[in-house]
């Protein structure tokens, strides 16, 4: 089923989600994708807890605070979040209009796309070693899809983060867990620390301290994790290989839209904020022009900039009339009526 | 003051530097290869550098947010460091230290 709507938004950090507030005073309603769990870009995912000193008015907001506040102010014109799923593709259709096609196989119909995708999408850093890309969804998994898989094998988890002892946790009770860290200190929710501790000393999982040096395929669906502690190395077969090293942003698919880059960046005007492809525009991070500063607030303006745009696309007949949100009587009682 | 710089390569480089600025960003603003994903914030371990041993004790110690970045880190040794967390001071004139394999 193709769902319908004035404009795709792709990328809810905080540019994305101050784009829904300004399309929505113009009556332009969105759906926004992110390849995310949840919104807030940069600042959910990296930084929630930093203080940020320079959004105007506010003395000092945390990452997250910064996030709730924007989904706050935008909730009032409904939109639509597609989360956890990457944008693949675009289509131009016979009406002019575009089809955003997702990794989770959903497909929307909008009129206009506004890409604030940051420095891309978030996904997992690999593993710096030559030679193992064939491994990869075979014996050496960034994120667990199917857990039924890892059902009855040994595993090795490596890292000391939230996802790291999340899963080593959750897969302990079906599978041989060891995790492996760098040290035996986790910057995890005290919860999951205290948890994993309790199934190690259980005999449940066991813990090994070291880095991983090399692997090797062993043709014979296991693979050889060589392991460094210090000095001294060791081997470790393993049916399964789960590396959480945090995540990374590449540009991914965006790449391939045919849109005018400077190296991984998007060209825009500084008018309406619109790509080299009539009707894409981007924002935020991800777009370039002289003088291009990357700060929120710049994303801020240029989100106000492109909707008056956006509102010729979305409404060809008729007149956008510019009205303060302090004096349009019409503006507060939509923002009111949740 | 002067730093002293090698990159992945092998290459020795001596940098000009300043105390005003951050290692990582000495390194950054010559053109040397070094991520630096998050600009300084330490919130992407993309700037990891290895310090030569003698002057490892002259640096300002490492705290619970760098280390615990450095978990993000590849091929993490005893002297691993961020160099965005690095302040530069004039008693770090001549400082020795190597870029971390991507
Ligand atoms: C540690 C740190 C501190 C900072 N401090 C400040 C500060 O004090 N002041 C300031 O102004 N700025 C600061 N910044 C920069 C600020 O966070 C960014 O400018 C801001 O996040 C950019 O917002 P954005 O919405 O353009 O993109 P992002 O926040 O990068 O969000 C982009 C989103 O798009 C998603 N995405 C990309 N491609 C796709 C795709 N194909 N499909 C689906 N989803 C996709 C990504 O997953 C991501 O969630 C800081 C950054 C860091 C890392
Ligand atoms: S530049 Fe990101 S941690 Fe140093």
């Amino acid at each position: 089923m193709i769902e319908k709507t004035d404009v795709v938004i792709i990328g809810a950090g905080p540019v994305g989600l101050f784009a829904i507030f300004e399309l929505g005073l113009l009556n332009i309603s969105c759906h926004v994708i992110d390849n995310l769990n949840k919104p807030g870009g940069q600042c959910a995912e990296l930084y929630p807890e930093k203080p940020i000193y320079d959004i105007p008015s506010r003395v000092s907001i945390s990452g997250q605070e910064l996030t709730d506040e924007l989904l706050a102010q935008a909730k009032p014109f409904k939109p639509v979040y597609h989360l956890s799923q990457q944008v693949e593709k675009i289509e131009k259709l016979d009406s002019n209009e575009w089809l955003i096609m997702t990794s989770l196989n959903k497909s929307i119909q909008a009129k206009c796309i506004v890409i604030a995708a940051g420095a891309g999408s978030f996904v997992p850093r690999k593993l710096p070693i030559k030679n193992i890309d064939h491994l990869e969804e075979k014996n050496i998994l960034y994120a667990v899809r199917n857990k039924s898989i890892l059902e009855g094998k040994k595993i090795l988890i490596v890292g000391g983060g939230d996802s790291a002892l999340d899963w080593t946790n959750e897969l302990s009770k079906i599978s041989n867990v060891t995790l492996m860290h760098r040290r035996k200190e986790f910057k995890a929710s005290p919860d999951s620390v205290s948890r994993m501790l309790d199934l190690e000393k259980n005999k449940k999982l066991n813990f090994l301290l070291g880095q991983i040096q090399g692997i090797e395929d062993l043709k014979n669906d296991k693979i050889k994790v060589i392991i460094q502690n210090n000095d001294e190395m060791e081997d470790f077969e393993v049916d399964y290989l789960l590396p959480f090293f945090g995540l990374k942003m590449e540009l991914g698919p965006i790449a391939n839209w045919g849109l005018n880059l400077d190296e991984n960046l998007i060209k825009v005007d500084t008018e309406k904020f619109e790509t080299s492809i009539p009707s894409i525009f981007a924002i935020g991070d991800i777009n370039i022009y002289p003088g291009k500063l990357k700060l929120i607030l710049s994303g801020f303006h240029e989100a106000a900039l492109m909707a008056q745009e956006c509102f010729k696309y979305c409404f060809p007949d008729k007149k956008n009339i510019f009205r303060y949100t302090t004096s349009s009587k019409e503006l507060q009682k939509k923002l009111s009526s949740t | 003051m002067k730093i002293l710089v090698t990159d992945r390569d092998g290459n020795k480089q001596i940098l000009e530097a300043d105390t005003s600025s951050t290692l990582m960003e000495i390194i950054r603003d010559e053109g040397i290869d070094i991520e630096a994903a998050c600009g300084g914030c330490c919130a992407c371990a993309t700037c990891h550098v290895y310090i030569d041993d003698k002057w490892l004790n002259r640096i300002d110690p490492i705290d619970d947010d760098e280390e615990s970045m450095l978990d993000q880190a590849f091929d993490v040794k005893k002297n691993s460091r961020l160099s965005c967390q690095i302040h530069l001071n004039e008693e770090l004139d001549g400082l020795e230290l190597e870029l971390a394999p991507e």
